[in-house]
């Protein structure tokens, strides 16, 4: 994007006073996420999507972001979680990887959490593949585990279903 | 373009290639002996050489060529880089910026005060490995203290407007970095200072020029700008204009936000604004076609001189402008059309004489703004190409088969040239033959969204039109809806819009194989269903809205639900994790808001038509034709039959009001002359069916220029497969039966059933027949 937006100014402030160890917080399917503040360009509500047919599955469709065309992944989907219900509006966070911004499709937004205090522990060898794929890591919270996701392997996925339909 | 252009043109051009060589001559003093930077001030000189040939600047060229040898001795090493060589070059470097000076306020470079005379005896004393130092030092004394004192070089800039004093002296400053007349080894240290005493020495010297010499201040009357910024400012235009769309919807009449007369004021103002925003945005990435221009006439010589051709160029439009982006993309294939207009196009002088032509060709560049697209046409008068030369080559090479061939309109041959794999040259030369061919040239402009096509008459000429959009950020779109989105196709890839209801949907399309076609004036096109592209079920609906669409060389039907309108789109670019896919070029936002998708028709031809259903386009699979290939046709309501393709020249359908009688005999009028028909049912023992739709299918054949027509129900198929023709079902009209494709065919004796008629029949043309 090479108009930088108010919004996205603020962020950029918000961001640069942050520390690496703050986490943007969500939840997918009852599991509690965190994304590197540095990834997360801004959260939005609902937005409209536009479908891509033939499309991996996980593309949900094209989102409009102030004159960008952002691709919007459905987390549950690319982490092989049952899909959402048809009332419930995913939110949006919208992530900067490797240069491109993509919108991840998220059930809830929770805080921005400062992470300082725990230690990043691996991913327990047990949880499926497809999670364990994009997770770097688990903070074990007072109340929750956190699932620190890798925001360049979760926009990942070109590679992983090629085929339109294809099982994921 | 006048002389007067050119030589604006060459002195604009040769100011920037000295400007880069003041700069390489400089790092050349630090390292004596790079090839690199010797090679790459050669160049520079040696352009400046075969252009001031060409403009017949003879002092300049004899200047310049003697420079030239000495560089190329210093490139070839069979020269050292000394201080004294140093010099000299820079003294020869000043007398040309001198004598281009001399040119930009005489147009002659005869100017006595510039010493070129006294430089060329130098150069030869050096190439005769003299020592010259004394001469350096005495023919340059200026550029010391004017290199001392860069900041002052506008103080010494009046003076160059009287031009009286050696003009040496005035171009100086641009120069001013290099120690030039140091006689010691170079160091690196005084080239820094004065460079770092003006931060913008561009700039300084830019000013200089505006005063000194008004032509070029003309030329230089402008900013550099980084392209990233311009780019930059193009993308958010872009995005206001998108802004604008969807705030004049909503202030549309019909809306609430209507009442509001201020508001509804603001949004025409709005529009006014953008508009005109965007106009001048685009604007500042707008380059006149002249750059490209300039460069022809030297290679159009060179090439002359290579060939033994002898030409004339004309160049017209040279201010026609175009985004910068395509300029640039459009500099390679311009320069293949040109040579391949002199070196398969122009005769050689001595042929040319004996056609009764001018000796010269005559090569004409011609570039104008037609709707909204650029149009440059590359016209020669020379031997034009001959569309059966090509057709047979094309079928040589195994780029179409000879039944496609058949069915190809002229004007369709002649676009074979454009296919890969086809090279029309018959012997490479070292001209055209760089493994550059015209399908490289179509590639290279349908990639900046435009196209190539070529009118050529035998004995008279080729014209070459390339017509590329003005831009490639903002295009014309017809916007279609299927499955409740709206995708937009670009205007580019647009034939024609067809919407078939009821009856004529069922008269016009039929369905081969489950590959639905449409028979449109005659031809047979593919119908590719936009829902099933787009990996979606195909909806039989009453109606049957067809966009024909053209992409590389395929022309098909694309099956739409709806059609909107057409729109200005801006291009945006698609997420990595959708590039994989062939059917889309990216994205765009509506004026709604809401983001639509840019179809790819080459992307959706490649993925559908010609790979997923190349049974029914031949294109694909008929790469390589044998002489034993078979065109299958059905007769008789379902009986097969075959001819041997190399009989078939053509074929046609006719409506059967077009069947007239002679005597017993059915013809129809057929290019100018009668065509014979022969019914192939009764001529083989069988029953004729019943005509289908009022039309007949026909295949034309063709011996030493007689024509008869074989009426067919419908072509099924053309096999290459090895037949073995059996006794059974020999008779009259039928060799014999043979298995085709698993099903019994009879292979049709020519002779038998157009023989009686092709003795009777009258040539193409009645007149003089007999």
């Amino acid at each position: 994007m090479t108009a930088p937006t108010l919004d996205r100014a603020d962020h950029e402030a918000q961001h640069s006073a942050a520390l690496a160890r703050q986490y943007c917080t969500f939840w997918v399917d009852g599991l509690h996420f965190g994304i590197s503040v540095e990834h997360v360009q801004e959260v939005l509500r609902y937005q409209q999507m536009t479908g891509v047919p033939c499309a991996p599955e996980a593309v949900l469709g094209l989102i409009n972001l102030r004159g960008q065309i952002v691709t919007a992944l459905d987390l549950r989907c690319r982490l092989g979680l049952p899909s959402r219900g048809a009332d419930e509006l995913p939110m949006n966070v919208i992530v900067r990887s490797r240069g491109e911004v993509v919108s991840l499709l998220v059930d809830d937004i929770g805080d921005v959490m400062d992470a300082d205090e725990f230690t990043l522990q691996p991913a327990p060898a047990n949880m499926p593949a497809t999670v364990q794929d994009v997770v770097t890591g688990v903070l074990p919270l007072a109340d929750s585990i956190l699932l620190v996701l890798d925001a360049d392997a979760a926009v990942d996925v070109s590679s992983t279903e090629p085929n339109p339909g294809g099982p994921s | 373009m006048n002389d007067d252009e050119i030589v604006t043109e060459f002195l604009v051009e040769s100011h920037e290639n000295l400007d880069q060589l003041d700069r390489d001559l400089v790092e050349l003093e630090q390292s004596p002996g790079s090839r690199e930077l010797l090679s790459s001030i050669f160049r520079t000189i040696h352009t400046i050489k075969g252009t001031s040939g060409f403009l017949a600047f003879g002092r300049l060229e004899r200047l310049t060529h003697h420079g030239e040898d000495l560089l190329s001795r210093l490139r070839d090493q069979k020269m050292t880089m000394t201080a004294d060589v140093a010099s000299v070059l820079l003294q020869m470097v000043d007398t040309v910026r001198a004598l281009l000076d001399s040119i930009e306020q005489s147009g002659a470079d005869t100017d006595d005060s510039v010493p070129v005379e006294d430089v060329v005896t130098v150069l030869e004393r050096v190439l005769a490995g003299e020592s010259i130092g004394e001469e350096v030092a005495a023919t340059t004394p200026a550029p010391v203290e004017i290199a001392e004192i860069a900041p002052l070089a506008e103080d010494v800039a009046p003076t160059a407007g009287e031009d009286t004093q050696p003009a040496t002296a005035v171009t100086m400053p641009a120069v001013a970095p290099v120690p030039a007349p140091v006689p010691a080894p170079a160091v690196a240290a005084p080239v820094e200072p004065p460079t770092a005493l003006s931060p913008t020495p561009a700039e300084a010297e830019h000013t200089m020029d505006e005063e000194g010499t008004a032509r070029r201040g003309v030329v230089d009357a402008s900013v550099r700008v980084d392209i990233d910024v311009l780019d930059g400012l193009v993308q958010l235009v872009g995005e206001l204009v998108l802004t604008r769309n969807q705030i004049l919807q909503r202030t549309d009449a019909t809306t609430a936000a209507a009442a509001d007369a201020e508001l509804v004021r603001a949004a025409q103002r709005l529009d006014l604004v953008a508009s005109e925003l965007q106009e001048s945005v685009m604007r500042t990435r707008m380059q006149p076609i002249g750059q490209v221009w300039s460069k022809m006439p030297r290679i159009v010589r060179d090439l002359a001189h290579q060939l033994g051709r002898e030409v004339n160029l004309e160049m017209e439009g040279h201010e026609t402008e175009l985004d910068r982006s395509l300029l640039e993309a459009l500099k390679g294939p311009l320069t293949h059309l040109v040579r391949n207009s002199l070196d398969h196009g122009i005769e050689p002088p001595a042929d040319r004489d004996a056609l009764g032509k001018v000796r010269a060709g005559r090569l004409h560049l011609r570039a104008f703004h037609e709707s909204g697209q650029v149009v440059i046409e590359i016209t020669d008068d020379g031997r034009g190409i001959d569309p059966a030369r090509i057709g047979e080559f094309a079928v040589t090479r195994g780029v179409v088969s000879r039944e496609q061939l058949a069915r190809m309109e002229p004007r369709e041959v002649l676009d074979l040239i454009f296919r890969p794999g086809f090279s029309t040259a018959e012997q490479v030369t070292n001209v055209s033959g760089r493994g550059v061919g015209m399908d490289v040239v179509r590639t290279s402009i349908e990639r900046i969204g435009g196209s190539v096509d070529m009118v050529s008459v035998v004995g008279q000429g080729t014209t070459c039109r390339v017509r590329i959009p003005l831009t490639l950020a903002i295009i014309p779109a017809l916007v279609v809806g299927e499955g409740g989105e709206r995708y937009a196709i670009p205007q580019a890839n647009l034939v024609e819009l067809v919407r078939l209801e009821g009856e004529e949907q069922r008269l016009a399309v039929d369905v081969l194989a489950g590959a639905p076609v449409l028979r449109l004036r005659g031809r047979l096109l593919p119908l590719v269903s936009l829902a099933e592209a787009l990996g979606g079920e195909r909806i039989d609906g009453e109606a049957l809205t067809v966009v024909v669409v053209q992409a590389d060389d395929t022309t098909f039907g694309l099956c739409v639900e709806e059609v909107h309108d057409t729109q200005e789109i801006v291009v945006k670019p698609i997420g990595r994790q959708l590039k994989a896919l062939p059917m889309y070029a990216g994205a765009t936002i509506m004026g709604d808001g809401r983001v639509s998708l840019i179809l790819d028709v080459a992307g959706i031809a490649r993925d559908r038509v010609l790979v997923s259903a190349g049974h029914h386009v031949p294109e694909v699979r008929s790469s390589r034709v044998d002489s034993r290939a078979l065109l299958v046709l059905e007769v008789a309501a379902g009986r097969r039959a075959a001819l041997p393709l190399t009989a078939v020249s053509r074929l046609e359908e006719f409506s059967i009001d077009r069947i007239e009688r002679t005597g017993s005999a059915e013809v129809v009028q057929y290019r100018d002359g009668i065509l014979p028909l022969v019914r192939l049912a009764p001529a083989i023992g069988l029953t004729e069916s019943p005509p289908r739709d009022g039309q007949i299918a026909v295949v034309v054949h063709e011996d030493a220029g007689r024509r008869v027509g074989i009426v067919i129900d419908r072509v099924l198929d053309v096999v290459e497969e090895a037949v073995v023709p059996t006794e059974v079902g020999r008779r009259n009209g039928v060799l014999g039966s043979a298995v085709v494709q698993d099903k019994v065919t009879d292979l049709v004796d020519l002779e038998a059933v157009v023989g009686p008629l092709m003795a009777a029949s009258s040539a193409p043309s009645l007149a003089g027949a007999r």
